[in-house]
């Protein structure tokens, strides 16, 4: 064993450790600005868990929504927070396979399915703002023709009287990251190998 | 007592000729000259804050209020000692009992004297006490609720205008009576006075965690009038400064009778000592009767309890505990300085004022260098107490406050100003002219060890042109002055609620960051509480109906109700179950013959209404609280007597039974039927 096919193996376990961290930041973040609210609703999506900056402001935001008739946002009914983290573990596992095989194409296939993913639970947020933006009550007190209340996926949008801006945090960007040192992983081991 | 009977005649032209005397060398502009950046001074921009609280009394109002310095803005008005339909003290049934007296449901009273609560002799924004002057009593407000939580009664005095102020610890908050009155109370000839009639000065203990009031001790003391007081600080810390005037002991036509001695006194009390004597067990217990009112802090539900007992501790019983030193003429105030040794006696009919040294009154008590006595009270030799005199400062001193930097500041109600004067070497330093006749004034922290001597308020009693008129009556002025310079300079007037007597102003660190924003709807603990709108119900026994009833943007739960009878008493227990600062709900319920409700985020509250006429009636949330809260209504249908509609109520859906009431309402069509 020489040097570069250790510095595949830490890339893939600080990959992995990369994914760890989505328990401890919030992948998502969905800031709602309006006069009435100084500094903002601040709306975080975690791989487990919605919060909000105070520990009521989903039933803040649900007593927003219901004038437009929106669902109101019941974490517990939202099946992904429940079995999103043990995908993740079962990726961070499958990471800790790779560092033990240490060949290149358990990284590229980790690297791949990490991608795979991650373009499915983007598409997954993407789905549920589509239904919160769109599925609104017909008796709700405010109805305004062709608006919908979707948030953006990423950037910012006006929406009534809320501007509203949705970007990733930490743990996105992580996740991003995990992605990169595995390919990266990838990369070293399959130079070493191929050239 | 060597005292010297002036005549009447000749001090009244003194002080009016001391009147036209400044008239006439100052005949001051109501407009007076303002300079350049005054107006950026008390500047407060849109969106910005004030550097002070100002706690203001509101005196025949019952209330305190609550402004901002420098801007002069009005915060907010705290309900105390007066019933407050805006928002239902005193009307709803949690806060009813808070009137609750030795003399029944006393909705109204005087408040005068605002104190904060201290620690080492500076404010630690918790708590402010204040007190009641007609019914005695004193109320405590939690600073970080702006509510009143605690009411109690002081038993056995009349006019509790001595009172409360506070000890640097916050022990004590010592408050004595206005009036002697006969104790205990008999019928007896007024002109008794002076064998029947005694003063009693009453030591209220604080619980140090919570700020629970209880009434220590009281010291009988002769029968004149006690006026104002403070307590020592630093070196002084354990005693108490009391004025008195009337110790003619006059029973009428005071203000000739009780202004015919050239000096009164000052009652000086060692509570360390008092304290000494109550664990000795040398009081005396006394039946009697006074209320004690406190909110409880997890239902907001206020409980009253008669107390029956006091301890007396009696002066000639307890020596060394209290003594007396002659005051000039009619004493008003009576201040200790920041560093606690020296003690301003204001006599308001006096052209001096006397300026007495901790130290010296120590020195002359160890001597024990004493004129006499009265009724076994040592009086101290007034000039072996006495640090100095500041000579003819102006017409009617009443109060004084202090800075850091040695300098003491003096209202004259007479010659309508303010005076500044160097406390050491008590040298007049510069006058300032108020519109018009300032009662108190207030210095941030201008009564404690550490004053922030920037901006001074002179309370006036009188407006005249001060505002555009509104009839013959006014509201009273303030006005700010900045002390920061060598010279004060007025910077602003503004109008006052009530009649403010004394204030106390806070840098606003101190309260602000512990500003509640809404109850914690998991503490709420009301046993009439109802967490969740698929809680509300309601539920009849006899004659009573409680209503279990939530409020949210923008609904009430339930909002339609059959089954009310004329005769009911309908509890409304209103739940707010918002989360969020600054979305209070409101309860009006027409026929209603009380208040409306207000009621937090958080908190439940509950409305008495017993309907009186059969028919269909709105009830409605009063605070505007959502785009959708007119919407924020509902209907309570009332039937006659003995009528045989159950009971329903629900939400948008047919109304819910009430599976028992419907049963019976079924059964009894059945049985007409048969
Ligand atoms: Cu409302």
């Amino acid at each position: 064993m020489n040097g570069k096919s250790h510095i595949a193996q830490f890339l893939m376990l600080g990959a992995v450790l990369c994914l760890g961290i989505l328990f401890l930041q919030p992948l998502w973040k969905i800031t709602l600005e309006a006069a009435q609210f100084p500094g903002g609703l601040d709306l975080y999506i975690w791989i487990n868990k919605i919060s909000g900056n105070d520990k009521h402001i989903i039933q803040n935001i649900n007593i927003l929504n219901h004038y437009i008739g929106m669902k109101p946002i019941h974490p517990d009914a939202i099946p992904e927070l429940r079995y999103f983290p043990w995908v993740v573990i079962g990726m961070m596992a499958f990471g800790l396979i790779c560092i033990g095989v240490n060949r290149p194409w358990f990284y590229l296939s980790w690297v791949l399915v990490m991608i795979g993913l991650g373009a499915l639970g983007i598409y997954d947020f993407y789905l549920w703002l589509y239904d919160y933006g769109h599925n609104l009550d017909p008796n709700a007190p405010i109805k305004i023709a062709n608006m919908n209340y979707m948030p953006p996926l990423f950037g910012e949008k006006d929406l009534l009287n809320f501007y509203v801006r949705s970007y990733p945090n930490w743990g996105g960007v992580f996740l991003g990251l995990a992605i990169l040192l595995g390919a990266g992983a990838f990369y070293l081991k399959g130079k070493r190998v191929y050239v | 007592m060597r005292t010297r009977k002036v005549n009447m005649i000749i001090s009244l032209v003194t002080i009016m000729g001391g009147m036209a005397l400044v008239v006439a060398c100052g005949q001051r502009n109501a407009t007076t000259v303002i300079e350049g950046d005054a107006a950026e001074q008390v500047y407060i921009a849109p969106g910005e804050y004030d550097e002070f609280y100002a706690f203001l009394s509101g005196g025949f109002s019952g209330q305190i209020t609550v402004y901002g310095l420098p801007s002069g803005r009005l915060l907010r008005e705290v309900p105390v000692f007066s019933q407050y339909p805006e928002n239902g003290y005193g009307y709803s049934e949690e806060s009813k009992p808070m009137f609750n007296t030795s003399y029944g449901f006393v909705p109204w009273d005087d408040s005068h004297h605002i104190e904060l609560s201290q620690q080492n002799g500076e404010f630690d924004g918790r708590w402010l006490f204040v007190n009641g002057n007609n019914t005695p009593r004193i109320a405590r407000v939690d600073l970080s609720t702006f509510e009143t939580v605690e009411i109690l009664e002081i038993p056995d005095v009349a006019g509790l205008h001595c009172a409360p102020f506070i000890t640097e610890n916050s022990e004590y908050l010592v408050s004595g009576t206005r009036f002697s009155i006969p104790i205990p109370q008999k019928d007896v000839p007024i002109d008794t006075y002076k064998e029947n009639f005694k003063g009693l000065i009453n030591y209220v203990s604080l619980d140090q965690d919570h700020g629970t009031m209880e009434l220590a001790f009281q010291i009988e003391m002769p029968g004149f009038n006690y006026d104002l007081a403070r307590n020592g600080k630093a070196v002084s810390h354990g005693w108490s400064f009391l004025t008195t005037y009337n110790s003619e002991q006059a029973h009428s036509l005071l203000e000739v009778n009780a202004s015919q001695k050239d000096k009164d006194l000052m009652a000086i009390i060692n509570w360390k000592k008092a304290e000494e004597y109550v664990a000795a067990g040398k009081f005396t217990e006394r039946p009697t009767s006074y209320y004690h009112n406190l909110m409880d802090e997890s239902t907001g539900i206020a409980h009253s309890q008669e107390m029956k007992m006091t301890r007396i501790l009696k002066p000639e019983d307890c020596p060394e505990m209290v003594y007396f030193i002659p005051v000039p003429k009619s004493p008003h105030g009576c201040d200790v300085d920041p560093s606690g040794e020296y003690i301003v006696g204001n006599g308001k009919l006096s052209a001096d004022m006397s300026v007495y040294s901790f130290s010296k009154i120590m020195k002359a008590i160890e001597e024990k260098n004493f004129d006499g006595e009265i009724e076994g009270i040592p009086v101290i030799n007034y000039d072996a107490g006495l640090h100095g005199i500041l000579q003819k400062p102006g017409l009617g001193p009443l109060h004084t406050e202090f800075d850091e930097r040695g300098n003491a500041y003096t209202t004259f109600f007479i010659s309508s100003e303010v005076v500044k004067w160097n406390v050491d070497n008590l040298e007049i330093l510069d006058r300032e002219a108020t519109f018009y006749s300032p009662g108190h004034l207030v210095i941030p922290g201008g009564e404690t060890r550490k004053p922030e001597g920037k901006y001074l308020v002179a309370m006036n009693k009188i407006t005249k042109d001060r505002y555009l008129p509104t009839g013959p009556e006014l509201a009273h002025s303030a006005q700010l002055f900045d002390i920061s310079g060598d010279k004060m300079k007025l910077l602003l007037d503004f109008p006052t609620k009530g009649e403010p007597h004394y204030a106390q102003a806070i840098r606003a660190d101190k309260v602000k960051p512990n500003s509640k924003k809404f109850y914690n709807i998991e503490e709420n603990a009301h046993p009439y509480a109802t967490l969740g709108e698929s809680k509300t119900k309601v539920v009849r026994e006899g004659d009573e109906v409680h209503v279990y009833m939530t409020a949210m943007r923008s609904h009430l739960a339930p909002d339609n109700i059959e089954g009310f009878k004329v005769g009911d008493k309908v509890f409304f227990h209103v739940t707010n179950l918002e989360q969020d600062w600054d979305v209070p709900h409101g309860f009006a319920i027409q026929g209603a013959t009380n208040a409306e409700l207000l009621v937090m985020p958080g908190q439940t509250k509950t409305l008495l209404w017993e309907p009186k006429k059969v028919g269909v009636y709105a009830f409605y949330c009063t605070d505007f609280c959502s785009a959708l809260h007119q919407e924020m209504s509902g209907y309570a249908r009332v039937s006659a007597k003995g009528a045989d509609v159950p009971l329903k109520w629900g939400l948008n859906e047919t109304l819910r039974e009430n599976q028992e009431q419907a049963e019976k309402f079924y059964e009894q069509l059945e049985n007409k039927s048969k």
